[in-house]
């Protein structure tokens, strides 16, 4: 079964749930920015939450399938679909996604998933390196992809209960936990809003909004951190470290944002606003059993209605 | 050894040992430890400067503080376990100057010192990876004699091709991959520090000992 790219839209990438095993060699995690909306549609086709699908960014692809198929589309709403459902296409059929709606980021999965080769642990795409995904890089126009041939389809009228995914929104309140330098900062993260700039991306999502002045002036070691990570540079302006951060970074770590909100963020356009809120690791902890458990449900209830 | 949390799903395990190559040594043997025997629901181990980093899945570990006490009973046998292992020593060949090496003249001029007292200077040091990360391959090195220590440029070149190498105020290193960097370019080499297609991408492990060796243009050429 192929995929055409018609056209590739503004940056859609192959992703999966990232690379594990290689931040000692300094390979970032990478994967989905939104890991839910990824695990979530690969479940509604039948795949593994962590089978590749992929990732459009604020502008979608359109597309050709050259054979009957199940997909699911997730994240922001790029029209063509309904979200969060399993939906038949037919052989020859053409799909054209559009500009987002709502969110930065859609999730497109196609039962049996795509298939591109495994590098370092991973099919995801790390631009910066040219590794995974389609030949390393972001989809052309022109494209050609592959997934499994699989005759997977849901028996049932069947929806999602929406409840179990992140509250998405414009403007949303992340949850966050103390880093290791947030008692050096006068002010904290949590008193006012923060806007997303333009020059966000995979990396980090850079916002402006109050200065965050560090009292002390020391130049830390630099140090290991990791996707959700708030660092500030001298000009007071935070980084939310995002799926393609580097693994070691050198700017003091005011907050970690919490895993299940990371989302949250990774939906974020630009001037779009958030604000934060501070959580203990205990709760941030329990959101992600919390999470994993509706994962687990949701798979369970799906097999049923599988054929 | 303290035990800090980064965010809800990693740990970091600072031993609290010098920059030094015993101090490195014990660092790595602890990431060795926790590879081996990883604890349940451990997705990856960075050794980085002189600490550990544990990342986790927190949906596989059965608590946090049962995953803190499995750690640190590892650490402990760590700490009394032979040390005694070699460094490896790695050699870079290093082209300087020219075009790969632009910056060697400005570098020589700051330190009021010829572009070969630089060179000399350079490739005459032993240096030690504290830890890879940055970029992918990336080797923070220490060991830079301070009479070449340079301040980073004051704007950073767009394009830095991979290989290299250059200072960047008391480091050096070499870049592994093109990206844009606001180091002094000093010299290139024609090996690759990181290669996504190598069972072991980075060239260089954190605990490594690396010189830097002069070759000349057509070196340089022959070896790629």
């Amino acid at each position: 079964m192929a995929i055409r790219v018609l056209r590739a839209g503004m940056l859609t990438t192959v992703q999966d749930l990232g690379r594990r095993g290689h931040r000692a060699a300094g390979v970032p995690l990478g994967g989905a920015m939104d890991a839910m909306a990824l695990r979530v549609v690969n479940l509604l086709v039948g795949n593994a939450e962590d089978a590749a699908a992929l990732e459009f960014t604020l502008t979608g692809p359109e597309l050709v399938f050259t054979a009957d198929t199940t997909i699911a589309m997730g994240g922001g709403d790029f029209g063509a679909v309904p979200r969060w459902q399993p939906v038949r296409v037919h052989a020859g059929e053409r799909v054209k996604f559009g500009a987002a709606r709502t969110g930065c980021r859609g999730y497109l999965a196609v039962a049996g998933g795509l298939d591109v080769p495994v590098v370092l642990g991973g099919r995801g795409t790390y631009l910066r390196a040219a590794l995974g995904g389609l030949e390393g890089r972001a989809l052309r126009d022109g494209d050609e992809l592959r997934a499994a041939a699989v005759s997977r389809q849901i028996v049932d009228r069947w929806h999602l209960d929406e409840r179990m995914l992140p509250s998405y929104s414009a403007e949303p309140t992340v949850r966050i936990v103390r880093g290791a330098q947030a008692g050096e900062f006068d002010g904290a993260l949590t008193t006012a809003g923060f806007k997303v700039t333009s020059k966000s991306d995979r990396m980090g999502m850079r916002l402006i909004g109050p200065e965050m002045a560090r009292r002390d002036a020391r130049e830390l070691v630099s140090a290991t951190v990791v996707p959700g990570t708030v660092q500030v540079p001298p000009d007071g302006q935070p980084i939310v470290l995002m799926a393609d951060a580097q693994t070691i970074g050198g700017y003091p770590q005011i907050a970690h944002v919490i895993s299940v909100d990371l989302p949250l963020v990774a939906q974020l356009k630009p001037g779009d606003t958030l604000r934060f809120r501070e959580v203990t690791l205990a709760a941030g902890q329990q959101l992600i059993l919390d999470r994993a458990r509706a994962l687990a449900l949701l798979q369970a209830g799906l097999v049923q209605k599988m054929r | 050894m303290t035990l800090t949390p980064l965010g809800d799903s990693a740990v970091v395990v600072a031993l609290g040992s010098g920059l030094d190559e015993t101090g490195l040594r014990r660092v790595r043997a602890l990431a060795e430890a926790l590879e081996r025997d990883r604890p349940v629901g451990v997705v990856d181990v960075v050794p980085a400067f002189a600490s550990v980093t544990v990342f986790y899945d927190f949906a596989q570990v059965g608590g946090y503080e049962r995953l803190c006490r499995e750690i640190a009973t590892r650490a402990e046998r760590v700490a009394t376990a032979d040390l005694s292992g070699a460094a490896r020593v790695v050699e870079i060949p290093v082209c300087y100057g020219g075009e790969g090496g632009a910056d060697l003249a400005d570098v020589a001029a700051q330190a009021g010192l010829s572009s070969e007292d630089v060179v000399a200077l350079h490739a005459g040091s032993a240096y030690l990876v504290q830890a890879i990360g940055f970029a992918p391959g990336f080797a923070y090195l220490g060991g830079l004699p301070a009479k070449i220590h340079t301040p980073r440029r004051p704007t950073p070149r767009t394009v830095v091709p991979a290989g290299t190498v250059g200072i960047g105020g008391a480091q050096t290193g070499v870049y592994p991959l093109m990206t844009p960097g606001g180091w002094n370019l000093i010299g290139r080499t024609p090996l690759r520090l990181f290669d996504g297609g190598r069972h072991e991408p980075a060239l260089l492990r954190p605990g490594d000992r690396v010189t830097f060796r002069a070759i000349n243009a057509e070196e340089f050429a022959a070896w790629r």
